[in-house]
């Protein structure tokens, strides 16, 4: 099995630093859940991760192989799934061949098969009926779906999750997170940036939470929602239980 | 006889000389069409190039398209050019230089918007497939781009085939010059022009129709 290593990894835009120093290790079948306020790095993380970002400093270590800054990321990417916020499914194609495309053009397997494996996949998503629509012809929350589908069709190593309940109506966010959980279950290796702590305490292995580009803490589910160790990573979860009381009404 | 519809009409003779005049008028828009998907591609990409001055003098180009009427391009390539340069051309040569150059900004500009419009997030969503540039392009930034510019540019080809109608003035005989060259002879106008009312509307027509069907079906997604 593949473990992730993150070596003193760094991210800068012009002169500002996204990133600092960043080190974190993830074992195989782990899920790890990155929290943190917005523009904190969080998302620029799992970017740099797949190749997306540049990296200004450090190294990634996957499975074997180390990349740094000018690395070709291409062999890294086939054994990695990404799912991003808007799905980003391709519009012209249908949604199986939205799950073939990568498998058939990219990792050269047979088409055939491949086939049989994209709509085992979307039987699992709960969208077996889907295979010859077009993404403009489903839900967001389908759409998600299809994307994820999309992603394990690789047949990848790990998974990276960039937000992505965060554009999803509140009931479509139920589905989604729901394949997430099986997903867990059944061991794949998940880097999962959300906002949804509830989710996030349910499902993780490991909380990671990270601040102005920065990785603050890095803690036990159980410890981090209970007696976080950093300062700010209190205030972070406070602005969520006062979310919680305004919710509430006035007894 | 300037009825609309003359009591006996010599289908064989209007159909022989309208003929060529048809034929001629599509010859050129074809053409210019073709010049100008290529220099749309050319001026797009120009547009879109690290040097100032290439950026600078496409939009010149352009401006100067947009700013001088077409008809005295062609006056200025047909008589100008032969008087000022000694270059000699026919008139449907003249014609297809002029309205390539044109159709090229054209082109070009429709071009330049996809491109400038195509969405970052979706090369992105198809490196992390493990695609490698090349097939990037080929499965899913080409595509993307045909359903963004083929509507946009039948258009193009539309206004192409009516504004060959200027070429008259240039001694081309395309339709509408042929359309006359009967009047003169029978004195059938209302006839002759409806005549080509209909026939530039039966050519123009399933173009435009075809790119709104295809506009509407490609940009839902």
């Amino acid at each position: 099995m593949t473990a992730l290593v993150l070596h003193h990894l760094s991210h800068q835009k012009g002169r500002s630093t996204i990133l600092d120093d960043i080190n974190l290790t993830v074992k195989p079948g782990q899920v790890v859940v990155i929290l943190g306020p917005s523009g904190c790095g969080k998302s620029t993380l799992l970017r740099c991760i797949n190749g997306l970002e540049p990296l200004s400093a450090g190294s990634i270590e996957f499975g074997g192989v180390t990349l740094h800054g000018g690395s070709n990321w291409q062999q890294l990417r086939q054994r990695v799934g990404m799912v991003f916020q808007h799905y980003q499914l391709f519009p012209h194609l249908t949604v199986g061949q939205n799950l073939l495309l990568g498998p058939v053009a990219g990792q050269k397997r047979s088409a055939q098969q491949t086939e049989i494996l994209a709509r085992a996949l979307l039987e699992k998503v709960g969208l077996s009926d889907k295979y010859y629509a077009y993404p403009s012809q489903l839900s967001g929350g389908q759409q998600q779906r299809v994307a994820i589908a999309r992603a394990l069709c690789m047949q990848p190593e790990m998974m990276l999750f960039d937000e992505i309940t965060a554009a999803l109506d509140p009931e479509m966010v139920r589905e989604v997170l729901e394949v997430l959980r099986n997903l867990a279950a059944e061991g794949m290796t998940m880097l999962i940036v959300t906002h949804e702590l509830g989710f996030a305490r349910a499902v993780a292995d490991s909380i990671v939470f990270m601040n102005a580009g920065r990785i603050e803490e890095i803690s036990s589910p159980e410890q981090f929602f209970r007696q976080p160790e950093s300062e700010r990573a209190r205030q972070f979860l406070n602005k969520f239980t006062d979310i919680q009381k305004l919710t509430r009404k006035p007894q | 006889m300037t009825e609309l519809f003359p009591s006996s009409v010599e289908w064989f003779s209007v159909i022989t000389l309208l003929w060529p005049g048809l034929l001629n008028t599509l010859w050129i828009a074809a053409m210019s069409l073709i010049l100008s998907l290529a220099g749309g591609v050319l001026y797009a990409v120009a547009s879109r190039s690290r040097f100032a001055l290439l950026r600078l003098a496409m939009r010149l180009w352009l401006e100067a398209m947009r700013a001088i009427p077409l008809l005295v391009w062609l006056f200025l390539v047909f008589f100008g050019l032969p008087l000022w340069a000694g270059i000699d051309f026919s008139g449907s040569t003249a014609a297809i230089l002029v309205f390539g150059l044109w159709g090229s900004t054209e082109a070009g500009e429709v071009f330049r918007g996809a491109l400038r419009a195509f969405p970052e997030a979706q090369w992105e969503a198809a490196a992390c497939l493990g695609l490698s540039e090349r097939q990037i392009y080929r499965h899913v930034v080409i595509p993307l781009l045909i359903r963004q510019t083929v509507p946009p540019l039948m258009n193009v080809a539309t206004r192409l085939i009516k504004t060959t109608s200027l070429t008259i003035l240039i001694s081309v005989v395309e339709l509408t010059k042929a359309g006359q060259q009967i009047i003169e002879r029978d004195d059938n106008a209302l006839f002759i022009y409806g005549l080509l009312f209909i026939l530039y509307f039966l050519i123009c027509y399933p173009l435009s129709y075809c790119s709104g069907i295809l506009e509407r079906r490609w940009q839902q997604g």
